[in-house]
């Protein structure tokens, strides 16, 4: 009964939500609606599951001096100390909380993102070594699109740009769209397998 | 005798899609203009949306009658995605490495279908690591997922036997926020060096931060998504990746379950059609005929 019950909750609201789509019938949006609130106040309720994970995590690591416990003791400090300016101190502009996050987390994750400016250039640099066919397709390509987008490329030759547009609105965007109709199909087959009970494997043990 | 069939039952799709054309067109012309509010009576379904409810329901057809035949014994050819077979010779390396399997479910909430799909290959995954001894790290995005990922391997670890080797404290959640998560996950890889990477979920712009890092770390890795944005990062930086419409295969390809392998052939046949669709499209619109392609457009 443990797998049979949510499993067929999850045929049902799944069909629901199907049906929500096609029907404009204000008695069907409404039911959905009020479907899509339900999921958003369970997801909150899971962000309890989550503080809980870590504290239990990273309290044992320092407890048992597990490698690498130093770096524990920051983020637990970090944890409760946001925790308890938000709870107190409210979260609106100008509070503690809101200068932390703004001051302290935004630049850090920036720095995170800048790191792929870096990682873009390694990972080109590795995939445009030509030593096969493909490889110098690839390689050509890139060039010309790369070319094509600069002011230089003009001055090289004229119809540059009008190469590397063409290279990204046919061949390109054939391929991807080709990537995107499959991975839909997918999509929706993996939905309907769900819907269905065909995969279970994410609703746990018995 | 099994090609007339198919023949049979393309054609009768494409005449499906074709009658629904003509419902289409009949019934938009009927309908009032989309964009002035209407007074008049509640709906109970909208024709501007009949073109997707056609289609939809073709393909969920095919896909009933696929995984029909599977389930009556019919055999289904399956070609080789080489990321998938590679997941084994990933976990036998980080075995014979005595290093730990690295899996990062994406970092999409379960109201994503590649979220839930990470974790139904993840209970394969947590198979066969459990099936190896071989320590299994997952760190999660979202604090919905805990629970979904704690279940999950302990049920794979269940499957294979081995229940005690299970280790609640790998699986591991960071934190909510992209960047935060990705230094998370960048730190574990530095600190822990597992042998294996697999990446297979919905990633965006973390996706080479991740892939470049764990390269550097020499981990061999395989990656899947459908977020197409993301393919080429993953390709360039990773050792094997499944591209969209494959990482949806991956549970049929490991466990050839007749149903689950019905329902691949189901989108194979979905495939044909759209493609005869697009070609037919471009050969009308080549001729001054706009009406096929207008079916297609989604209000």
């Amino acid at each position: 009964m443990k797998k049979e019950i949510p499993l067929l909750i999850t045929a049902i609201f799944g069909s629901f939500m199907i049906v929500d789509y096609f029907v404009p019938h204000p008695a069907v949006s409404l039911v959905g609606e009020t479907l899509q609130q339900w999921a958003i106040i369970v997801i909150s309720f899971s962000y309890v599951l989550g503080v809980a994970n870590i504290a239990r995590i990273n309290g044992q690591k320092i407890s048992k001096r597990s490698k690498d416990w130093p770096f524990a003791v920051p983020l637990l400090i970090g944890l409760a100390f946001m925790l308890g300016a938000g709870i107190f101190g409210g979260i609106g502009e100008g509070t503690l909380f809101n200068d932390f996050f703004l001051y302290a987390y935004t630049p850090m994750s920036g720095t995170m993102f800048s790191l792929l400016a870096f990682f873009i250039a390694s990972a080109a640099f590795r995939s445009f070594r030509v030593r096969t066919v493909e490889a110098g397709l690839l390689a050509a390509a890139a060039i010309i699109v790369m070319l094509g987008r600069v002011p230089v490329g003009a001055e090289i030759w004229d119809k540059l740009p009008a190469v590397s547009d063409w290279i990204n609105n046919v061949p390109q965007m054939a391929a991807k769209r080709a990537i995107m109709i499959g991975a839909s199909l997918g999509a929706i087959s993996t939905g309907l397998k769900v819907i269905l009970g065909l995969e279970r494997n994410y609703l746990g043990g018995e | 005798m099994r090609s007339t069939k198919a023949i049979v039952l393309f054609s009768a799709s494409f005449l499906l899609l074709a009658c629904g054309l003509v419902l289409t067109a009949a019934a938009q012309e009927s309908a009032p203009a989309p964009t002035v509010p209407s007074e008049g009576p509640v709906r109970w379904f909208d024709l501007q949306r009949l073109n997707i409810a056609i289609v939809v329901a073709v393909f969920f057809i095919l896909v009933l009658v696929f995984i029909r035949q599977a389930a009556k014994g019919a055999s289904f050819f399956i070609r080789k995605i080489a990321g998938l077979d590679a997941i084994e010779e990933a976990i036998g390396r980080a075995t014979e490495m005595g290093k730990p399997v690295l899996y990062v479910p994406g970092i999409d909430d379960v109201n994503n279908i590649q979220t839930i799909y990470s974790m139904v290959i993840l209970g394969n995954v947590a198979k066969l690591v459990a099936r190896y001894e071989t320590p299994l790290i997952v760190p999660v995005c979202r604090a919905f997922v805990v629970p979904l990922a704690e279940e999950t391997v302990k049920q794979g670890y269940l499957d294979a036997g081995h229940p005690e080797a299970y280790n609640p404290n790998n699986i591991r959640y960071l934190s909510d926020e992209q960047f935060a998560f990705t230094a998370g996950v960048d730190g574990i890889m530095l600190r822990e060096k597992p042998a294996a990477n697999l990446f297979l979920g919905s990633f965006f712009a973390e996706s080479l931060v991740l892939a470049e890092t764990g390269f550097s770390t020499g981990a061999i890795q395989i990656a899947g998504t459908a977020n197409i944005h993301q393919l080429p990062f993953f390709v360039v930086a990773c050792d094997y990746t499944l591209i969209g419409e494959e990482f949806f295969a991956a549970t049929a390809y490991l466990s050839r379950e007749a149903k689950l392998v019905g329902t691949l052939r189901g989108s194979d046949w979905m495939k044909i059609i759209l493609i005869a669709a697009i070609v037919t499209g471009a050969v009308l619109e080549t001729f001054g005929v706009t009406a096929f392609t207008r079916w297609f457009t989604v209000q």
